[in-house]
């Protein structure tokens, strides 16, 4: 088991074992979120309080799940790379920042586009959209550090460092700032507690969550692929693998 | 005292050495030569241990770690002299008694500047404290990068004997150097790039 | 333990020879209050009500200034590499140097405080609880600060990185502590705020000297 584990963590067997996923990961979460696009906003009925804007939930409920795992997951390869310090790990780390940065950001831009009809304003420092402004923040940071730092063994532990000590936080911010939210809240309505969803629209966000979760992790496969190339450009079997291209 | 198997360093991928095998036993010098940029400073650090991006083995066989001399001399300039010594000497838990450090500050010449801070001495005079280190701690091995630059003919005087003293101890010097060794003892090199 | 008190001393006497080093984040810190009213204007109403905000951002602005120094003049001289090649704890180093730098940079600012309450027309409960805030917080701000000035220390200029780093950390503490002064101000009792305060201080006491210490080693690790 642990020879295996071993056997994986060399980027070369890595590239070599993958080498023909992505295609497939890539049509079959293309499709995914295609069938749940086209059902959650052809065929789900409109809400009775919300009408039509309920639709953005689609894309913004799975963005907004997903900016957090993949917090945990680019701290999970930074654990394992501080622990056992294999570069796969950190490569997986260097790749899966700026994803989760976008996916974060568009967690935020959807959740502001989703308020202006609700709420009637573009941001409302609601607990939620906040608790994910530092998320974002915390995704910035990490990208910072790596492109300040030279050498490329420093930099992977010193943004390793980084995530873990900011997966430590996550939940006191969270909590935090869910608290602060309660303790400033005004008389309105909130989308920080959801109704109880009919199933009709809760299978066609199911679907679109699965969808992104591959979608992530597809790009993400095929950016570690690209950085074990940049990374291990100067080693024979790069070389040999271009060279056959 | 140290054995070292197989050790090589790759930086930026650019291979600095490979399979470097050697060892070093008490009473020895082994002197560290090569080109600028061909890693010999990089070589002590791995040694030491503050390096740690290598493969191979690099096995000690002490008691307690050997003693450093880098690039960067580790003396406070806004420190003065007295208060560096204090500070090196409790570092590696030894007591600064009267005795020991009277003996250190006029084998380094530093008499009289006790109380000076070290930022205003000049460049010779704060290598003299940052060896200060090899007077006021008994450790067997020194490890020393480029110890014989920016010194003057009474302090390489000086510190030649104190290697050949410390040698005839049964301890061990590692030094990188451009220029040869003038101290009269068994000396073997390792030669980079 | 001696190393502890060696540490902090030698630390002190540092800070103590290089006087504008450690005066700078206050000096900074009293023009950053002193901003807000003209920014916001005069008027006495406002300006009481958005005090404990003004001072916090401004006091965490003001740590995190001087958090970059922290280990800088230790890594640039060298001392750094002695002390990780000497077999010394590096966490007792961190908690040392925290603990100076908190009693000439974090203690001034509580010290400060009746006066900054005063200019922007704190009621007197109110200015007490801020200062108790901050005395409680402080410690933590240096410790979460730590981490930053430890990872960023190997580069040139990391000042500005320490900031954005650092600062979504604080995000907990900025909400405890301002709340907990407007708790103050509304009457209400504190003390609750204060266990969490207190339990804050003591997660990052246990937690935030290990990350420095592996930041500090990987630091001299080139």
């Amino acid at each position: 088991m642990l020879n295996w584990f071993h056997r994986l963590g060399s980027p070369r067997t890595f590239f070599a074992m993958t080498s023909n996923w992505h295609p497939w990961l890539l049509a079959l979460s293309i499709g995914l979120l295609l069938a749940g696009s086209a059902w959650a906003l052809l065929f789900v009925p409109p809400d009775y309080q919300q009408g039509n804007t309920v639709r953005i939930m689609y894309i913004h409920v799975p963005a907004a799940i997903l900016a957090q795992s993949g917090y945990m997951m680019m701290a999970g390869a930074a654990m394992v790379f501080l622990v056992w310090r294999i570069k796969l790990a950190d490569m997986a780390m260097t790749a899966v920042a700026p994803l989760g940065a976008s996916i974060t950001f568009l967690a935020l831009v959807t959740g502001a586009i989703w308020g202006k009809p609700t709420w009637g304003t573009w941001w409302v420092w609601d607990a939620r959209l906040t608790s994910t402004l530092v998320l974002f923040f915390l995704y910035l940071g990490v990208m910072a550090l790596r492109s300040a730092m030279e050498g490329r063994e420093q930099a992977g532990r010193a943004c390793a460092i980084l995530s873990v000590v900011g997966v430590v936080n996550l939940p006191i911010i969270k909590y935090s700032v869910d608290w602060w939210y309660t303790l400033h809240q005004p008389a309105s309505f909130t989308l920080s507690e959801k109704p109880a969803m009919p199933m009709e629209m809760w299978l066609p966000l199911l679907v679109m969550v699965i969808g992104y979760y591959l979608f992530f992790f597809t790009v993400w496969f095929m950016r570690l692929r690209n950085e074990i190339l940049v990374r291990e450009q100067n080693t024979e079997w790069v070389r040999t693998w271009v060279a056959e291209r | 005292m140290l054995r070292v198997k197989e050790l090589s360093c790759t930086r930026d991928q650019r291979p600095l050495f490979s399979s470097l095998s050697f060892s070093v036993a008490s009473g020895e010098l082994l002197q560290v030569v090569g080109a600028n940029g061909s890693g010999k400073s990089t070589l002590l650090r791995c040694l030491v241990g503050l390096y740690t991006g290598y493969e191979g083995d690099v096995d000690w066989q002490l008691n307690e770690a050997p003693l450093y001399l880098g690039h960067k001399a580790g003396v406070k300039s806004s420190l003065s002299v007295l208060e560096n010594l204090q500070w090196l000497a409790g570092l590696r838990n030894v007591s600064l008694d009267s005795e020991l450090l009277g003996e250190t500050l006029s084998k380094l010449r530093l008499e009289g500047y006790e109380d000076v801070p070290c930022g205003r001495l000049s460049e010779g005079q704060r290598k003299r404290v940052a060896l200060s280190q090899f007077l006021l701690c008994p450790n067997a091995c020194w490890v020393m990068d480029e110890p014989l630059s920016a010194i003057d003919d009474r302090g390489l005087e000086f510190l030649t004997a104190r290697m050949s003293e410390h040698l005839d101890d049964g301890g061990s010097i590692i030094l990188s150097s451009h220029q040869s060794v003038p101290v009269d003892r068994p000396l073997s090199t390792v030669s980079l790039g | 333990m001696r190393f502890f008190f060696a540490s902090m001393t030698r630390d002190l006497r540092v800070h103590f020879r290089r006087p504008s080093e450690v005066l700078n984040p206050l000096v900074f810190f009293a023009v950053v209050i002193s901003l807000f009213p003209l920014g916001i204007g005069p008027s006495p109403d406002q300006l009481s009500l958005v005090a404990p905000g003004i001072v916090w951002v401004a006091a965490l602005l003001a740590t995190l200034m001087s958090m970059d120094l922290l280990f800088r003049s230790d890594f640039d001289d060298g001392s750094l590499e002695q002390v990780v090649l000497s077999g010394q704890s590096l966490m007792v180093l961190t908690l040392a140097k925290v603990f100076a730098h908190w009693l000439i940079a974090g203690l001034p600012l509580v010290v400060l405080m009746p006066i900054v309450g005063l200019v922007l027309f704190l009621e007197v409960d109110g200015i007490w609880t801020l200062a108790l805030s901050l005395l409680l917080v402080s410690p933590t701000l240096s410790l979460v600060g730590s981490i930053g000035a430890a990872l960023t220390v190997g580069l040139p200029r990391g000042g500005l990185l320490v900031t954005i780093l650092i600062l979504p950390l604080y995000v907990p503490v900025l909400i405890l502590a301002t709340a907990m002064v407007q708790a103050a101000l509304s009457g209400s009792d504190v003390s609750g705020y204060i266990y969490w305060l207190l339990a804050v201080l003591l997660l990052s006491l246990a937690l935030a000297p290990l990350a420095t210490s592996a930041a500090l080693h990987l630091s001299v690790d080139e």
